[in-house]
């Protein structure tokens, strides 16, 4: 768990953050506002700068009526909830097989050299945190890495180190494929769909 | 090779808008109301006689799981929801479906929710798909103002409700009891089945789990026919597939083809080929991390479907074709896998939990030869062990990764342990 001097004593909803918390809680039934907690989570870390205090969880609890350890719970159960600070980067580089038969360690190491960290550090300027990750979903572009919100997909060491670099600068490297793709299709010409009339449709 | 005009998929690359306008230009909310006019029973006959089956990797037939919903009101609501929790490595499909064509999963959702008598559809997004999540909830913001769905949903006198639910984090959410105990707020833990979610799922009540693409293709076979579904594939095996072709290939690709091709001809026509040629490849894990791996000697014939991969041992699983070259360390691939599953296990069942950890430790030894050659069975028998001997398939995800290893190239795991005894006694 995180040093005590970095756990704030309160922590409670901003009017933008309550707002759309009241929001997602009307999207479940009457009596079920406990099925809000993973998104209400997500707003009080997103509120919090990337990390969950203990006072976030239980000002969570408070807002959803539900005991404290049931927020507990899930705040541990689930691997996007930060416990700990992070960076104002979080890098995540996935390595699961099909990243790494794509070269992930590269990448990894590219990060490392760029950020002067290991994994699970942070720069000593708050700035990058760096994470090693299960399949992202983004396998037919890998190797490829999370920050933010935000994939960064069909990388190489000088790829990836373009992006941290801009990122460092305080620039917004366009995500998405670092090459020439615009998604997932093949590199190197459509095999499909070039009769763009001829679709099935709806 | 599937004609482009028999795809579903025309926006799979995101080359035309994604928004209702460029839907609409694509054919999606056309005569909406009309199908629904047929009536549910006739949507559920139609998407039966198309031989859908479930594409989220256990392969169920569509239309007879939306027949177990009750058929008559039930004083509680009824409940679809999708499983948009997309994890299973090599898979990333419905990523492209939710980015690039989220509104034939919305359509989807309202007719697929119409025909099983369903109220409202939660559709569970992984939560790292933040963007995919923005487009989805944009796409369903544009359908409630233009009347699609919500009150009086497209002027059918239907009222039907979607909302988005973000996971965070937890391949298991992906298991359809996982992921309904996540909906409901807590630990992502499976329930016991049964009862099943039909009769009792998400709040108690009668709900239907189903992936992404069953519900996004479900419009387009209403409309052109269960017949022409059907006509494609072959039988049992029916329709299109989206396939994710990943690792030792030239031009890794998401591709919608036709159920049942070769995948020689899946990764030699899209794919570009294997990395230095068809007869440099060793090995592919066929259907996402789950489904045992196929020697290249199998890979020069076999079909890509659910039956034909079974009867290799193997399986369609989520359709996501992991390629490996021989530059490729095929034992450190399936212990990387044996690391993920280790990771993912929610802890909940011993066998699981122990197992997962316990099979990743000894594939670490295996890399590097450090063991028996009598551990290779003793591996064997604890997966035998996992699988089957829990709650949910993730036990089973994580034996038969190994059980494929060691069924196809158990000479190089011994020759690996030969190799590391003959070089430890040559430098002692």
């Amino acid at each position: 768990m995180t040093a005590h001097s970095q756990q704030p004593d309160d922590f409670a909803f901003d009017d933008a953050y309550g707002a759309e918390a009241q929001k997602i809680i009307a999207r479940y039934p009457e009596g079920r506002q406990a099925s809000a907690v993973m998104p209400l989570l997500d707003l009080a870390q997103r509120q919090h700068g990337g990390w969950l205090p203990t006072a976030a969880m239980n000002h969570v609890a408070d807002v959803l009526e539900m005991p404290a350890i049931r927020v507990y719970e899930v705040a541990s159960f689930y691997t996007m909830y930060n416990l700990e600070p992070v960076g104002e980067n979080f890098v995540q580089v996935c390595t699961t097989t099909p990243c790494a038969l794509r070269g992930c360690e590269a990448i990894l190491d590219a990060c490392r050299e760029e950020l002067g960290i290991d994994v699970g550090e942070t720069t000593s300027d708050n700035k990058f945190t760096l994470q090693e990750v299960e399949c992202l979903g983004a396998c037919v572009n890998a190797p490829m890495m999370q920050i933010g919100d935000d994939y960064y997909e069909d990388l190489d060491a000088d790829s990836t180190k373009a992006v941290l670099k801009a990122l460092r600068n305080g620039e917004a490297p366009e995500p998405g494929p670092q090459s020439d793709r615009k998604g997932s299709e093949p590199a190197g010409g459509l095999t499909t769909l070039t009769d763009s009339a001829a679709g099935a449709g709806g | 090779m599937l004609k482009d005009s028999d795809r579903i998929f025309t926006n799979l690359y995101g080359m035309d808008g994604w928004r209702l306008e460029g839907a609409r230009r694509r054919g999606d909310w056309d005569g909406t109301k009309e199908i629904m006019a047929k009536g549910r029973d006739w949507i559920v006959e139609e998407v039966k006689s198309s031989g859908l089956r479930g594409r989220g990797g256990a392969g169920f037939p569509s239309g007879l799981k939306w027949s177990f919903m009750p058929k008559e009101p039930t004083g509680r609501p009824h409940y679809l929801v999708v499983n948009a929790d997309e994890g299973e490595p090599g898979t990333c499909k419905d990523r492209d479906m939710m980015r690039n064509d989220p509104h034939k999963l919305v359509e989807g959702c309202l007719l697929a929710g119409f025909g099983m008598g369903a109220d409202a559809a939660y559709i569970y997004i992984r939560g790292e798909f933040y963007r995919e999540a923005e487009n989805l909830q944009f796409a369903i913001g544009e359908a409630y103002e233009a009347g699609l769905i919500g009150k009086n949903a497209c002027g059918s006198g239907y009222d039907f409700d979607i909302y988005v639910h973000r996971g965070a984090g937890a391949y298991i959410c992906g298991e359809e009891m996982a992921l309904i105990e996540s909906l409901e707020g807590k630990k992502g833990m499976p329930r016991l089945k049964p009862p099943f979610p039909a009769a009792m799922g998400l709040y108690g009540c009668p709900t239907t789990v189903n992936n992404v693409e069953t519900i996004a293709v479900a419009p387009t076979i209403l409309r052109r026919g269960g017949s022409w579904f059907s006509s494609l594939g072959r039988e049992n095996n029916t329709g299109t597939k989206v396939f994710c072709i990943s690792g030792h290939v030239n031009n890794p690709c998401n591709v919608e083809e036709e159920m049942g091709i070769p995948l020689k001809e899946l990764i030699e026509k899209h794919a570009g080929g294997v990395i230095g040629g068809w007869d440099n490849l060793k090995a592919v894990i066929p259907g996402g991390s789950s489904v045992p791996i196929l020697p290249k000697s199998t890979c020069d014939t076999v079909l890509m479907d659910f039956d034909s991969l079974k009867e290799v041992r193997s399986g369609l699983g989520t359709a996501a074709v992991i390629v490996m070259n021989k530059s490729t360390d095929v034992v450190a691939a399936i212990a990387r896998l044996s690391k993920f599953y280790k990771h993912e296990s929610c802890g909940q069942c011993t066998p699981c939990r122990e197992g997962t950890g316990w099979m990743w430790r000894v594939m670490e030894r295996l890399v590097i030869g450090d063991a028996e050659i009598d551990e290779i069975d003793t591996l064997l028998d604890v997966a035998s062990q996992v699988e089957g001997h829990t709650i949910c398939a993730l036990g089973d995800a994580a034996a038969w990764p190994i059980q494929g290893l060691v069924r196809h190239f158990r000479d190089e795991i011994e020759d690996r342990i030969n190799t590391r005894k003959q070089s430890t006694v040559a430098a002692a």
